[in-house]
């Protein structure tokens, strides 16, 4: 077994000082309960508070926990804050592609819709945010599994090249590709995808249609730099 | 033929963004730059022309860049923050003072005495608009009451008044190298210097407010050529102009009677066109004008203006730390079925629409100990809802315009909690558009329409595509309408609550 790495050590224990102290303790504090030179203290605590682990009260200098370290239990982000901020560019997307948009999560097993663009052509349609979408038979489903925790073996061509179609699986005349939203940690959150009648999605082999994939990849990439990816 | 674009820029409270529209009404640019805000004193707001002017400039030159040099660019339309007031020096082009921004609240004596005359009551006749702070007519008073030797300057004819789209529409044709000296009749209506039936400068109430007519703009249509904007480009027309809630309402193509949008922000501001004729309100909201196309007949709107909408949510997060991010009041609120019997009414300075209360407070009604912060949240959501339907009832009561749905904008729209709750307490479909910059797009329609970019208005409802709809649920409704006088009740309890 590898020996442990010292610096992660250290600042696990400045991490348990800080936690203990609720806000009392400044750098000189923290670096006479755990023991080490000031200036080491300090450096270690610095990237702590870069990585948002712990933050600084800017008037006393004294250090907390810091809002990172709090959302990284948590493990899943928050759906309306996930549509919030993708709206502007599913928008675009539903404005450009012609097609309806969904973007869409995992909670448990299940696939989630928590953003839906209608087809922009004033047809009846109805919201289905909120609603459960078959995770087997879509191409958001196939998105996300592929991209989950021990993801299925037959999804690593969805990983390989990073977007999914669906063909009439789940319902017949209704073809969709769908590709990967990264939040900050680099792990897919959710899954954004364009969907519409099967001959207007793709081509005759089966290829999404001209600019769709490019328009759609676009998109995914634009929404995880809006969640702080890359 | 290649494609015409149409560059608008909107100058609002806390930023200016060029952007860049294509035929289709989609947007293919976008540039923003903010500009700092100046509390002097409290209750003091203002704004630097000059900054303002340059963030206009280098955003506007930055987002042709982005087209390709603006060689496709056709015209130029404008939206701008309303009733913020600006007095220059013709010669130089300097701003005698900071820009008055109509958040503030300095004139708030001046307008008590103002409106204590015995011949007060022709501020209302005339300019439709009841006399308050809050317009622009006041703070140019002002300023000439309160800056050296303004009122002198400005009778000579030394000094010029403008609302921004005035001071931009200034400077973009030549500054004091013969500049164009005009505003639109939107951002005119709003001074409390016009008729409101005639669209000229009333002479009785600007000798009411004692302010001298050399110094005041031409008044023009919102869709018309008003100059070329030499300063960005040798033959770029500027074709429109529009007060930012009004520029809205173009955005979301609200060009028949009945038809009305809610801009959800900060705060919020319904709007309803109520067409060529002007209606005289009795049940709080204002009327006011619309759009007008050149050579054709003002359109007017009824508008009511709800002081804090998101700013509620802002306070969960900031104020109580309750939420980390404003989409999370969502899941907050989710995490319950029902406000729990809680009513929160967000008068944090008075109530503006229907009521017109500024000494109301804000209260939350209704604690028992079953109420949790999921509740909390649910009732911060349903006061934006509730005070929508009393503008919207207000507004039936003074049109007798059916609404047959109501079309959303801004940053609140994405919470689908919110919106389903509207829908709900109107008994009416509320639908948001694809295009979700809907200022900046009624800006570039006008501007477009004008130099024939779109052929006429019908061409630009052919624009405008729904992407998301909330249909009322019918039980709910009638819940709703059941529990309406609870919101009523509560925002009576505010308004006493304020009382000296």
């Amino acid at each position: 077994m590898p020996g442990s790495v010292q610096s992660i050590e250290r600042a696990a224990a400045i991490l348990h000082v800080v936690a203990g102290a609720h806000g009392t303790l400044g750098v000189t504090g923290i670096a006479a309960a755990v023991g080490l030179a000031k200036t080491t203290t300090h450096s270690l605590l610095r990237t702590l508070l870069l990585v948002g682990f712990v933050e600084q009260d800017r008037s006393t200098g004294h250090y907390s926990l810091g809002a990172g370290l709090l959302r990284l239990g948590t493990g899943h982000l928050d759906a309306n804050e996930l549509r919030a901020r993708s709206s502007n560019w599913a928008d675009a997307l539903a404005a450009r592609s012609g097609h309806a948009v969904r973007l869409a999560t995992l909670v448990g097993d299940q696939v989630v819709v928590v953003h839906h663009v209608f087809r922009p052509d004033d047809s009846a349609q109805v919201l289905e945010v909120g609603t459960i979408v078959p995770a087997a038979t879509t191409a958001l489903g196939a998105v996300l599994r592929a991209f989950a925790a021990g993801s299925p073996a037959g999804l690593a061509d969805v990983r390989a090249r990073g977007w999914a179609a669906e063909h009439g699986e789940r319902q017949p005349g209704f073809g969709a590709i769908a590709a990967p939203v990264r939040g900050a940690s680099g792990l897919v959150v959710a899954a954004l995808g364009l969907g519409g009648p099967l001959s207007g999605v793709f081509d005759g082999r089966g290829q999404p249609r001209g600019p769709l994939l490019g328009m759609l990849t676009d998109a995914a990439l634009g929404v995880s730099r809006e969640l702080g990816h890359g | 033929m290649a494609e015409r674009y149409v560059l608008a820029v909107d100058q609002g409270t806390t930023s200016t963004r060029s952007l860049v529209f294509d035929r289709g009404g989609r947007m293919v640019a976008v540039r923003q730059r903010e500009h700092r805000q100046h509390f002097p004193r409290p209750g003091w707001v203002e704004h630097d022309p000059m900054e303002i002017w340059a963030n206009t400039q280098r955003t506007a030159a930055q987002v042709l860049g982005d087209v390709g040099g603006g060689g496709d660019v056709v015209a130029l339309g404008i939206a701008n923050q309303r009733e913020t007031t600006v007095v220059w020096d013709r010669a130089t082009g300097r701003p005698v003072t900071r820009a008055l921004v109509w958040q503030d609240t300095r004139t708030a004596d001046l307008v008590t005495r103002l409106a204590a005359r015995p011949d007060a009551g022709l501020v209302a006749e005339r300019s439709g608009m009841a006399i308050a702070g809050y317009f622009s007519g006041p703070r140019l008073r002002w300023i000439l009451d309160h800056v050296p030797r303004a009122r002198e300057r400005a009778e000579r004819g030394e000094l010029l008044f403008g609302t921004m789209e005035t001071w931009l529409i200034w400077n973009l044709t030549g500054g004091p190298d013969g500049g164009v000296h005009v505003t639109d009749v939107t951002n005119a209506s709003r001074t409390l210097l016009m008729d409101v039936r005639s669209c000229r400068w009333d002479p009785d109430l600007l000798a009411f407010f004692d302010v001298p007519a050399a110094m005041l703009p031409e008044i023009r249509p919102s869709v018309g050529v008003l100059g070329v904007a030499t300063a960005l480009s040798p033959a770029l027309p500027i074709a429109g102009a529009l007060g930012d809630q009004q520029a809205a309402l173009f955005g979301q193509v609200c060009f028949a009677p009945g038809e009305a949008k809610c801009t959800y922000g900060t705060g919020s501001f319904l709007l309803q066109n109520t067409g060529t004729e002007l209606v005289r309100t009795r049940s709080g909201s204002i009327s006011t004008v619309a759009y007008q196309l050149a050579g054709e007949p003002v359109h007017y709107a009824l508008e009511g203006s709800i002081a804090v909408a998101g700013a509620l949510v802002q306070w969960l997060r900031d104020g109580l730390g309750l939420i980390g991010s404003a989409a999370e009041v969502e899941t907050l609120a989710r995490t319950v079925a029902d406000n729990g019997g809680c009513y929160v009414v967000p008068a944090f300075s008075g109530l503006l629409a229907p009521h017109w209360r500024g000494e109301a407070r804000g209260l939350v009604a209704g604690l028992t100990s079953y109420v949790t912060k999921g509740h909390l949240a649910r009732a911060v959501l349903e006061a934006t809802g509730w005070q929508t339907r009393d503008v919207v009832g207000a507004m039936a009561a003074d049109s007798g315009l059916s609404l047959p749905a109501l079309r959303v904008d801004g940053g609140m729209t994405t919470n689908n909690l919110l919106m389903q709750f509207v829908a709900d307490a109107l008994d009416t479909p509320v639908v948001r558009p694809m295009v979700g910059e809907t200022v900046s797009l009624g800006a570039a329609y006008a501007a477009g329409l004008a130099v024939g970019v779109w052929s006429d208005i019908e061409a630009l409802r052919r624009n405008w595509h729904r992407a998301a709809q909330w249909t009322p649920n019918p039980a709910r409704a009638t819940a709703l309408t059941a529990e309406y006088p609870k919101w009523e009740r509560a925002v009576q309890l505010s308004i006493a609550w304020g009382a000296p």
